[in-house]
């Protein structure tokens, strides 16, 4: 007997449906069902924040999230921080600034940094800090990736200005 | 994970017939930031999960002539940033605390309160009390109680916000699977965990669809509340030792005191020997540290854990010293 429900839902602006079992973590689907592989596993239990998305505009670890909570919601991932083929300004200030290293860690914390520069479009390094403390990174040491932020959130303020 | 049954109901009667039904292991899934961990690791394994965040009525923070109403399903980040709750930065300090954005967007009220022990046998499947507690005494016990660890049961409460809640005199709204219909009954927060005595016990006195709808705060009074946590180092991972205050201060006095310590015994722990010795007394140096003192007084370490005595002393001084708007001399 299948077990599996068909969840729609709109990804990255689209609307999607998959079919899932309850026991399948959204960090799956986006995987191994919809082949969107640039939200990366981690700890697998909460720790580490590599497989930030954002839920409905909040960023949650998918891998602690069940696929069928997802019904009807607005998850944005990874892929759908680029727009229209060109790098956003967080992407751009973690390519200039050479804030990563191995790359594991850096969708969760470009996606994270998305929330925070959504919430508060120039957070002070304090706040940068804590509002990405659930996010790990094992290679840069933290430093470049506050500074990317930094870059990112100043890029994006004067865009503004200049609109 | 186990396969399972999953269930997102709209009403809080329908969401406890659903974990009240007999032919099946039922658990309530809120945040998930807890039990998923624990469904992948095989430690819980239920044929049916119920999530309650779909519930409307327990999703709402508002306030009553009785106090402050917060359903179980409201998230960490929702009360951290809500207008009501700004009288009591007790509870703002414990949830600034879960160091992680995601767990404080993901994690709810009611599963905060309820989460699981974080006691690492428990964890790796070895029961809640792990072989009678000889695991932890015989074994490495750095993190488990140093007060009321007499029994087999050797874990700590892991809630970070039910100190600060019981401080408060928070009460909490149950609902039963009744004859025809749910039943529904209140009873005061720090009534709700237990220390068990064998396996066939929870943490908790929840029976089978048992489910908790609401938190109610009573109204302030112009209590002064903190809460003090000393941890080891930055992330979502629970404080060493947590304590929370909630005073009374008139003309200077204090006129009531509740204390409560967290991550040190298998219940959220209350000391009314160092809440008396504030009571008619100004808070200060002095007496934030007489506090601190008594309230370890009883306190009967494990071999590894006898650390956790001085730290729990300075956090009950440092929230008390905190919640009068005194320098801590700490973080």
């Amino acid at each position: 007997m299948s077990n599996k429900h068909v969840i729609s839902l709109e990804l990255n602006g689209d609307a999607v449906e998959f079919l899932c079992e309850p026991r399948q973590t959204l960090l799956e689907v986006l995987r191994d069902i919809l082949h969107l592989t640039g939200t990366k596993e981690g700890c697998s239990n909460g720790n580490c924040g590599a497989c930030t998305v954002l839920f409905n505009g909040r960023p949650v670890v998918s891998c602690l999230v069940l696929a069928m909570e997802c019904e009807d919601a607005k998850i944005r991932t990874i892929e759908g921080v680029a727009c229209d083929g060109a790098l956003d300004e967080i992407q751009n200030a973690f390519l200039e600034g050479a804030a990563l290293q191995c790359g594991i860690c850096t969708p969760g914390f470009i996606v994270q940094a998305q929330a925070l520069l959504d919430e508060n479009p120039n957070p002070s390094e304090d706040e940068i800090r804590f509002y990405l403390a659930g996010n790990l990174c094992r290679c840069t040491g933290y430093d470049k990736i506050v500074r990317a932020v930094q870059a990112a959130a100043e890029q994006r303020r004067a865009a503004t200005t200049a609109g | 994970m186990k396969p399972f049954e999953y269930a997102a109901p709209r009403t809080e009667a329908e969401a406890v017939g659903l974990l009240a039904a007999d032919h099946v292991e039922t658990e309530v899934l809120a945040g998930g930031t807890d039990l998923i961990g624990l469904m992948k690791q095989m430690v819980v394994t239920p044929g049916r999960l119920v999530n309650v965040k779909e519930i409307p009525s327990m999703q709402a923070i508002s306030e009553t002539s009785d106090g402050v109403v917060i359903g179980a399903a409201a998230r960490l980040e929702d009360m951290a940033e809500h207008r009501l709750l700004t009288p009591f930065s007790s509870i703002g300090d414990a949830i600034v605390g879960i160091d992680s954005q995601q767990w404080q967007a993901q994690s709810t009220l009611g599963g905060e309160l309820l989460q699981r022990p974080r006691c690492w046998y428990f964890r790796s499947g070895a029961g809640l009390l792990a072989a009678n507690g000889k695991r932890v005494t015989e074994g490495d016990g750095r993190f488990h109680a140093i007060f009321a660890n007499s029994g087999p049961a050797k874990f700590v409460n892991a809630s970070r916000l039910a100190p600060a809640l019981i401080a408060l005199g928070a009460s909490i709204r149950i609902m039963s699977p009744g004859k025809e219909d749910a039943e529904v009954q209140t009873l005061p927060l720090a009534s709700l965990y237990r220390t068990p005595r064998d396996e066939s016990q929870r943490e908790n006195i929840l029976s089978k669809g048992q489910l908790v709808t609401h938190v109610l705060i009573p109204h302030p009074q112009s209590l002064a509340n903190a809460t003090y946590e000393v941890r080891h180092g930055s992330g979502p991972e629970a404080p060493l030792v947590a304590a929370s205050a909630a005073l009374q201060v008139q003309a200077g006095l204090v006129a009531k005191a509740r204390i409560v310590i967290g991550q040190v015994a298998p219940q959220p722990w209350e000391s009314s020997e160092a809440a008396e010795s504030l009571v008619g007394r100004p808070i200060d140096l002095v007496t934030a540290e007489q506090a601190g003192q008594l309230a370890v007084a009883a306190a009967s370490p494990l071999k590894d854990n006898a650390y956790k005595v001085q730290l729990a002393a300075v956090a009950v001084k440092r929230a008390i010293l905190k919640a009068a708007g005194l320098p801590t001399g700490g973080f």
